[in-house]
């Protein structure tokens, strides 16, 4: 019997980390730049449904992963456009067109596959790449250097949002229509404009996230694949504190936990799998409650911008 | 002559009227997942299709179906609907569906209500209820997963530990213990019946501690083959459906649910006026649990006899398996 610290056990919760890490980092961060520009897109996990079909489907009959992934990522744009259209220009309620949004992917996700698949199949999804060198190196090589190109591209995306967010004048604009939507327009910043291209840059990545599902991580689709994994992702915004580092920090904390007690199960530690299976949520929220910033939330987030009226 | 000639032709016109018009068996069903899941339901769904058509079709018997309904009130709902429709039988195939089917089927009395999971018909008169002894069909697959492994661990990746999942992956063990006592076994429950990724990921993390055979219950199995389908050499064991479709090189064997013979008794029973009070259990012996093995699959000859000596000492009564 392995023990719970041997390298080889650490390495397994760590490898499982990342795996499970993935699809919540691309759906949280493009939440994370949505909500940024002041709209909570609660329709995450609906995207990703219709995504991560529209990925299975295209890789399926073409057998392109590439083309899979990019209309999984036009999906999400659409989508994306769709829930700006509500939420921006019609100015509805976010959390109620998000809700109509999640229904709408879980239900047409289901009726397509139904309808053009039928039944459970695989595809092959994308290979792990290992990165030479860096993939030879002990311990850590096969951790962190032998993963598939999304996986990769999942955690390269944290620098490059905090970058976006931090350093560009478009994160700039992104950041003051969240904070002070009247303030921004008075200087000229189109809220509309700007809170149109951050959810629609949200909805791509939540695309991309359901693609990592479908064509990278479990290559098939099946009803309600994502199993609310969206909703989680809207959580860890909130976990990390408006920030693309907290979102990871949140990402690797929940999938860590998971990982760690499905290996707990394995390896036949005696604490009863209902236990077991209710720590990620347990620890997640325990942290919440410690470390989430309210500081750190966009002072117009959820508020529909009105020139006149804010 | 003729007066009697045009007797017969009208009771001819009569008759056939009356059998075109004669309203078909209609039969609903209210499923957590989808009809196509490779699992539970699919195993429900087929069997209705292979009833109707040895029925007669669709003109003889219409079938209506909800399908993930894995919320429960909205099954309630579906579950009223359909008896306010007159359909003749109503199928909750669900065991978290038990306390919606005692609360409507006394306001349908005339409607049979069946529910399976389970043993409980709640002493209507309008409710069968129905299992499967998944114990049997795990005890076999167990048997033959012990002969298979050469790194001697097997992994079980279930869902949540009730019901038929649970039943299953006892009867499994006790099977993989018959072989052999020093096997390590060792088992998963995500937690959910429907989260594909958790369950892929616990198949990944039995195969990263060794496992070479993996076996699951629920829908939510489809991600753990797919995790074994990945690796490629580990070998896979089904329950409710056959699952050789979906990895067709590794999956060994299935137990499948047949509800065929269940369902033709309970419309015969309809039909004959007792619309419900009997609890049914599918098992090796009378046909309603069945090993399927894979044809794609070269399984040596002494380890298939083994599953089928097995399967013999079951349905006779020389192996016990207790759920």
């Amino acid at each position: 019997m392995k023990s719970m610290f041997s390298l080889d056990v650490i390495a397994g919760i760590l490898n499982t980390m990342i795996a499970l890490a993935t699809p919540f980092l691309y759906a949280a961060l493009g939440e994370t730049i949505a909500q940024t520009s002041g709209v909570v897109n609660l329709g995450v996990d609906g995207i990703m449904l219709l995504s991560a079909f529209a990925a299975f489907y295209v890789t399926l009959t073409t057998g392109s992963l590439w083309l899979g992934l990019l209309t999984a990522a036009l999906v999400g744009l659409a989508l994306g456009l769709l829930m700006s259209l509500v939420s921006v220009t019609l100015k509805a309620e976010q959390g109620v067109s998000g809700i109509g949004l999640y229904m709408f992917g879980l239900g047409m996700s289901s009726l397509l596959f139904k309808v053009l698949v039928g039944t459970v199949k695989t595809v092959r999804g994308f290979p792990p790449v290992a990165i030479p060198l860096l993939g030879d190196i002990p311990f850590v090589g096969p951790i962190l250097f032998r993963n598939s190109i999304p996986v990769y591209s999942a955690f390269l995306l944290v620098p490059v949002v905090w970058w976006m967010l931090e350093k560009t004048t478009l994160g700039m604009k992104i950041k003051s229509v969240g904070q002070n939507p009247a303030a921004a327009d008075s200087l000229g910043i189109s809220v509309d404009r700007i809170r149109y291209l951050s959810v629609c840059i949200g909805a791509t990545l939540a695309g991309i996230a359901g693609a990592s599902l479908s064509i990278s991580l479990l290559n098939l689709f099946q009803d309600n694949l994502t199993a609310g994994q969206g909703f989680i992702a809207v959580a860890l915004v909130y976990f990390g504190g408006w920030s693309p580092v907290g979102v990871l920090g949140g990402a690797l904390l929940f999938s860590v936990v998971n990982s760690f007690q499905l290996w707990v199960q394995v390896l036949g530690v005696k604490i009863p799998s209902s236990v077991a299976v209710m720590l990620p949520y347990l620890l997640t929220i325990a942290a919440l409650t410690v470390t989430v910033n309210r500081m750190r939330q966009p002072a117009a987030l959820n508020k529909p911008f009105q020139r006149g009226e804010n | 002559m003729k007066g009697k000639l045009f007797l017969i032709a009208g009771l001819l016109i009569v008759v056939l009227a009356a059998t075109a018009m004669a309203a078909p068996f209609r039969i609903a069903v209210v499923m957590p997942s989808a009809t196509t899941d490779m699992a539970f339901s699919q195993s429900m769904w087929s069997a209705l299709l292979s009833v109707q058509k040895a029925m007669g079709g669709e003109s003889a018997v219409v079938l209506k179906y909800s399908e993930n309904m894995y919320k429960v009130p909205d099954a309630a709902a579906a579950v009223r609907d359909y008896a306010s429709q007159g359909f003749d039988i109503v199928i909750a195939h669900g065991s978290q569906y038990g306390s919606s089917v005692q609360e409507i089927a006394k306001d349908f009395p005339d409607v049979t209500f069946a529910w399976g999971t389970d043993v409980n018909t709640f002493g209507l008169p309008n409710v069968y209820a129905y299992t499967a002894a998944a114990e049997q069909g795990g005890y076999v697959n167990g048997v033959m997963a012990a002969r298979l492994t050469k790194s001697k661990k097997v992994g079980v990746t279930g869902p949540v530990e009730v019901g038929d999942a649970k039943t299953y992956i006892d009867g499994f063990s006790q099977g993989v213990q018959s072989v052999n006592t020093s096997i390590t076994l060792s088992k998963t429950w995500t937690g959910s019946f429907s989260d594909v990724a958790l369950m892929a990921a616990a198949a990944k993390t039995h195969i990263a501690s060794g496992a070479d055979v993996l076996t699951g219950s629920s829908q939510s199995v489809v991600g753990s083959i797919g995790a074994a389908k990945d690796q490629g050499s580990v070998l896979w064991f089904g329950t409710q459906s056959d699952q050789a479709p979906l990895a067709s090189k590794l999956v060994v064997a299935s137990q499948v649910y047949d509800w065929t013979g269940m369902l033709r008794d309970i419309i015969a029973k309809h039909k004959a006026g007792t619309l419900g009070g009997i609890t049914y259990t599918l098992t090796l012996s009378n046909g309603g649990l069945k090993i399927a093995y894979n044809p794609s699959f070269s399984l040596p000859a002494s380890v298939k006899a083994a599953g089928d000596a097995a399967v013999k000492g079951i349905a006779g009564g020389s192996i016990s398996v207790t759920p």
